[in-house]
């Protein structure tokens, strides 16, 4: 990286981190209320244990942002910019 | 009384939310607060502040294009209009919106991007002169504070609706976080909240339609149940739609195709900055370019999770819509909401309804504070002043735009459907730019005076047309939806007339100074060289526009048989 200003990209911090951390908590969270569902829950979602499903769901995408970012970080910043 | 009516039936929808919910609400508001701390740290100059320093990737500019415009006002008004119009809600989607994201994306943007422009307005500067420039500058700042008290009054509504809190308290709590936000991050912290807000609303309309669909017994249950009620047509894209043919959506083909698919569509995805900005925030021209392109592909496919829940609530709720029900189309996905998610999947919807409700806001907050500072406030009332002062204005600005909002969210409610409010708002602002913007782009002759005698004649003309002829009855147009779209048509028309009429009669400006402005100039030093990677097949531009295009006519193929 020879560009003489990093653009402001590289001083963000990652949005992938934002993501996937909050799609862990939530999945952790549905995902726990869907294996204490109680039997009005699931008549309410026509039978379908919906909490856990979605949950899980949301567990899967959110470790798979932060996959993304442990595998692909973002361009670090440049010791110049750094200060 | 509009108030009595929410009354009533704040009574029917209340949700049984429990601490669960609340607290998947809670979490989201310390992450949307935390997002903005942890972008202030990076903004140091207004580029930074208003386009985000230009340096986003393609996937996050991309669905950030896609939530602006995911804002609830658009998740509840098409739920509302799949409930009350069925099928040809579809055409919002696959003829209203893909194929202006795709021109965007292919022609327009080059110009946009290339003239490094920092808004919509300023490229009106560069190719027609001042006037111009402050007519539409002023024009987009009004439009985007009336829009953000739109999207604040329903959310007041909603929640007032769905977890009794009184209108002012749900008014002051968006207000106050979107203002937090922005105010701290500029448009990084719009951007990366609407990214958020897509993946949270996503979440929870998917399992939403899913239940849904088992309830009425799949599609199959619910195309047997609503073609008994409504008839064949009722799930049909083009079915009814003859001239001269009455039906639901009081519209025919030809004004669906021009007023919607061509005039409308194109004015609002091409020329709304608070869509084209998202665009401008891209690292590089390929980029932006890319922006609406990846947009294109889940823009598709929002009808099946916001259109099919609206048919779904009205097969579960017959009384929908009907005047003494209580409950009408906007409440289409509140009622789903509250028959068939249990607690914690309950509190994800409202947090992503609220999210939405939020980014749809900040969306058009963070456009206004761009425009108005840099478009109004640093071009003809303080010049020149340090970049740090610009920051600091854009600041009080957002405020400023906040609180205006607040101030203009009793507006909306004289209309009972939101998304004929917008509609009428972008047919008045959005088509004589677009008129302007094409005919500025492909003519090298249009002159200053031209641009701006079309913008003002053609939003003149849609607003005699829409309040002059409509509303008074001289012009019989069954639906309000139907008036848009012939509105519409009409300010492209006039503008376009006024333009050509006015270019003949004065003086071209100067082909030096419309290099890079005009189809077929370029101007040398503008083309950035390629970054790595951007030449894979699946970032070339026309691969994924035409890929779009011809997976959206693909989607009709099921509602045209």
């Amino acid at each position: 990286m020879n560009r003489p200003q990093p653009p402001a990209g590289t001083r963000l911090f990652d949005v992938r981190l934002v993501i996937g951390g909050l799609f862990t908590l939530y999945g952790l969270m549905i995902t726990g209320a869907g294996i204490a569902a109680s039997d009005r829950d699931l008549d309410k979602a026509q039978g379908i244990n919906i909490n856990l499903w979605a949950g899980l769901g949301m567990l899967a995408l959110g470790l798979g942002f932060l996959l993304w970012l442990r595998l692909r970080p973002a361009v670090p910043p440049s010791p110049a910019e750094r200060e | 009384m509009p108030q009595l009516a929410e009354e009533q039936l704040a009574q029917g929808l209340r949700l049984p939310v429990n601490a669960l919910d609340y607290a998947i609400l809670i979490v989201y508001f310390l992450v949307v607060l935390g997002i903005g701390f942890a972008v202030r740290r990076s903004v140091r100059t207004s580029l930074d502040f208003f386009l985000s320093g230009r340096s986003l990737p393609a996937w996050v500019t991309g669905l950030a294009f896609v939530a602006a415009n995911l804002g609830a006002t658009e998740i509840l008004g098409m739920a509302a209009n799949g409930a009350q119009y069925g099928a040809y809600t579809v055409h919002w989607y696959w003829i209203g919106a893909i194929p202006a994201m795709v021109f965007l994306g292919l022609v327009m943007m080059p110009f946009y991007y290339g003239s490094k422009v920092r808004s919509v307005p300023e490229f009106l500067l560069h190719r027609f002169g001042p006037a111009s420039h402050l007519l539409s500058s002023v024009i987009f700042a009004v439009a985007s504070v009336l829009i953000a008290g739109v999207n604040l009054y329903a959310m007041a509504i909603v929640l007032q609706a769905l977890l009794g809190w009184p209108q002012w308290v749900a008014i002051v709590v968006a207000a106050f976080f979107v203002l937090a936000y922005i105010t701290l991050g500029g448009l990084s912290s719009a951007i990366y909240n609407e990214v958020l807000q897509f993946f949270v609303i996503l979440a929870a309309l998917i399992p939403m339609t899913v239940i849904g669909l088992k309830r009425v017994g799949g599609w199959g249950g619910l195309r047997h149940s609503l073609s008994a009620r409504h008839g064949d047509d009722f799930l049909s894209a083009w079915g009814g739609t003859g001239i001269g043919h009455p039906n639901s959506l009081g519209a025919n083909w030809l004004t669906i195709v021009l007023g919607l698919g061509f005039v409308l569509s194109f004015g609002y995805w091409t020329t709304n900055f608070a869509e084209v900005q998202r665009a401008l925030s891209a690292k590089n021209l390929s980029a932006a370019r890319r922006t609406p392109l990846i947009a294109a592909f889940p823009k598709m496919l929002i009808p099946m999770v916001v259109v099919l829940p609206g048919l779904i609530a009205l097969v579960m709720e017959p009384a929908l819509g009907r005047t003494g029900s209580g409950l009408s189309y906007n409440d289409a996905i509140p009622v789903l909401m509250r028959d068939l998610l249990p607690n914690g999947v309950l509190g994800l919807a409202v947090t992503g309804l609220l999210a939405a409700f939020m980014a749809g806001m900040a969306a058009n907050v963070s456009s206004f504070n761009t425009v108005f500072t840099n478009d109004i406030w640093a071009a003809y009332v303080r010049r020149g002043r340090p970049d740090a002062y610009y920051l600091s204005t854009g600041r009080w600005v957002t405020a400023a735009g906040v609180l205006a909002g607040m101030g203009t969210a009793f507006i909306a409610s004289s209309f009972s459907n939101i998304m004929n409010y917008l509609q009428t708002l972008f047919s008045f602002f959005n088509v004589p730019l677009f008129c302007v913007f094409i005919i500025g782009m492909f003519w090298r002759r249009a002159t200053a005076a031209a641009g701006f005698w079309g913008l003002l004649s053609g939003t003149v003309a849609a607003m005699v047309n829409y309040f002059g002829l409509y509303r008074q009855g001289v012009l019989d147009i069954p639906s309000d939806q139907g008036a848009n779209f012939v509105s519409a048509i009409v300010a492209f028309v006039v503008g376009g007339l006024v333009m050509v009429t006015v270019t003949l009669f004065t003086r071209p400006k100067p082909a030096a100074s419309l290099v890079g402005l005009v189809y077929g100039t370029s101007s040398p030093g503008m083309q950035p060289p390629p970054e790595a990677g951007d030449d894979a097949w699946y970032r070339r531009p026309a691969l994924l526009g035409w890929g779009a295009v011809l997976l959206a006519a693909l989607c009709y193929v099921p509602f045209s048989l």
